[in-house]
């Protein structure tokens, strides 16, 4: 009952945390699940994202149903998942029944574009890590390299460039594997 | 009762095929406009608002607000569940196989592909962000005047934190938590 409780309430601090989405969620992924918890190492949590990128439904959720599942089963995947979404209800409802001027107010707006600062420096700062971690050798350059000139100046999805990524992994396999 | 199960089946809709995140549940809650008298485009132009300046993730915060006009705290409780329902299912069947197939060199051959990917992509997202929030790439191109590309305040609060951060180890929480009162102080 313990692991359950603490799994809900860890993903509720991400879910509250967490402003912008799937990839804000990277920095207290890394300081609350990798370092403090231990529940993944940064691998995994690259491995989650690769695959909650190109599945259906929101990256941030499909990340947290991971983990959980990993932790204790489906119903630590549910749990997670619940904890993930629950700031958001909570929020949301008194927002939307009460103060549905709430994006217009000065001081959100004010808040909110300091915020966004903070989360840039973050999410780069993980991202370096991400690439120091992930980007080894030169086959993953050239992945790396081609993902990101696709993704900054093609309309190509970023489903297709990641399935297109696993594609080439699997061919160098074959091939490569044929030469050796 | 039947507006909830409607409710529920086009939220379970948006998220088996909404693949990518938040941005991409928009144009269905367009369609949602568009077929059902729940809300109106108008407020969905509010909804997407307040939703990106909330904290959690986007969809997830578009599901709970128009479920919340449609039928109140049942409604946005019902709408979440529709749309999470399909990951919830689609990752545990994902996450079961992988666990088996962990060790396979077939499986950790496509990962050494995939994660220089997700690592540009992220990369990606990052710099776009930079480009909203740190400089301002559109005013800069409305107006040609180069002191719209590097609003100061930004830059300077962008310095100051990048420096902190590698100098200082604190929770993530705690950065954002500064810059956010840093934007209300120096009035962003």
């Amino acid at each position: 009952m313990r692991d359950y409780w603490e799994l809900f309430a860890t993903f509720s601090k991400l879910g509250l945390f967490t402003f912008g989405g799937g990839y804000a969620m990277l920095p207290l992924l890394e300081s609350e699940i990798v370092e403090k918890k231990k529940w993944a190492t940064y691998d995994e949590i690259t491995n989650y994202y690769a695959v909650g990128q190109c599945t259906p439904g929101i990256i941030a959720v499909n990340v947290s149903t991971f983990i959980g599942y990993y932790q204790k089963g489906i119903l630590g995947a549910v749990v997670s998942t619940f904890g993930f979404v629950f700031p958001s209800l909570i929020i949301i409802v008194i927002i939307a029944a009460f103060i549905q001027n709430f994006a217009s107010l000065a001081v959100v707006q004010h808040a909110l574009a300091g915020l966004r600062v903070g989360v840039c420096v973050l999410v780069l700062t993980s991202v370096y890590k991400l690439i120091k971690n992930g980007v080894k050798d030169s086959f993953g350059i050239v992945m790396f390299v081609f993902a990101f000139l696709l993704s900054l100046f093609t309309n190509i999805s970023v489903v297709f460039i990641t399935l297109g990524a696993g594609l080439f992994g699997f061919l160098k396999y074959k091939l490569g594997g044929k030469k050796a | 009762m039947s507006i909830l199960i409607q409710l529920f089946l086009e939220f379970f809709k948006i998220g088996l095929f909404a693949v990518g995140g938040g941005l991409a549940t928009i144009p269905f809650l367009h369609q949602l406009a568009e077929k059902y008298t729940w809300f109106t485009v108008e407020t969905l132009v509010d909804m997407i608002a307040i939703s990106e300046s909330t904290p959690g993730a986007m969809g997830v915060n578009m599901a709970t607000y128009s479920g919340f006009t449609t039928a109140g705290i049942s409604g946005s409780l019902i709408a979440t569940l529709g749309l999470v329902l399909p990951s919830i299912v689609i990752i545990i069947i994902i996450a079961h196989f992988l666990k088996q197939f962990s060790d396979s060199p077939v499986v950790k051959a496509i990962f050494t592909g995939l994660k220089p990917a997700v690592a540009a992509l992220i990369l990606c997202a990052a710099l776009n962000l930079v480009n909203v929030s740190v400089i301002n790439l559109s005013a800069f191109q409305a107006s040609g005047n180069l002191i719209d590309l590097f609003p100061l305040k930004n830059i300077l609060l962008f310095a100051v934190l990048l420096i902190m951060t590698t100098k200082i180890k604190k929770h993530p929480i705690v950065w954002i938590a500064l810059s956010a009162a840093a934007g209300v102080l120096f009035q962003f």
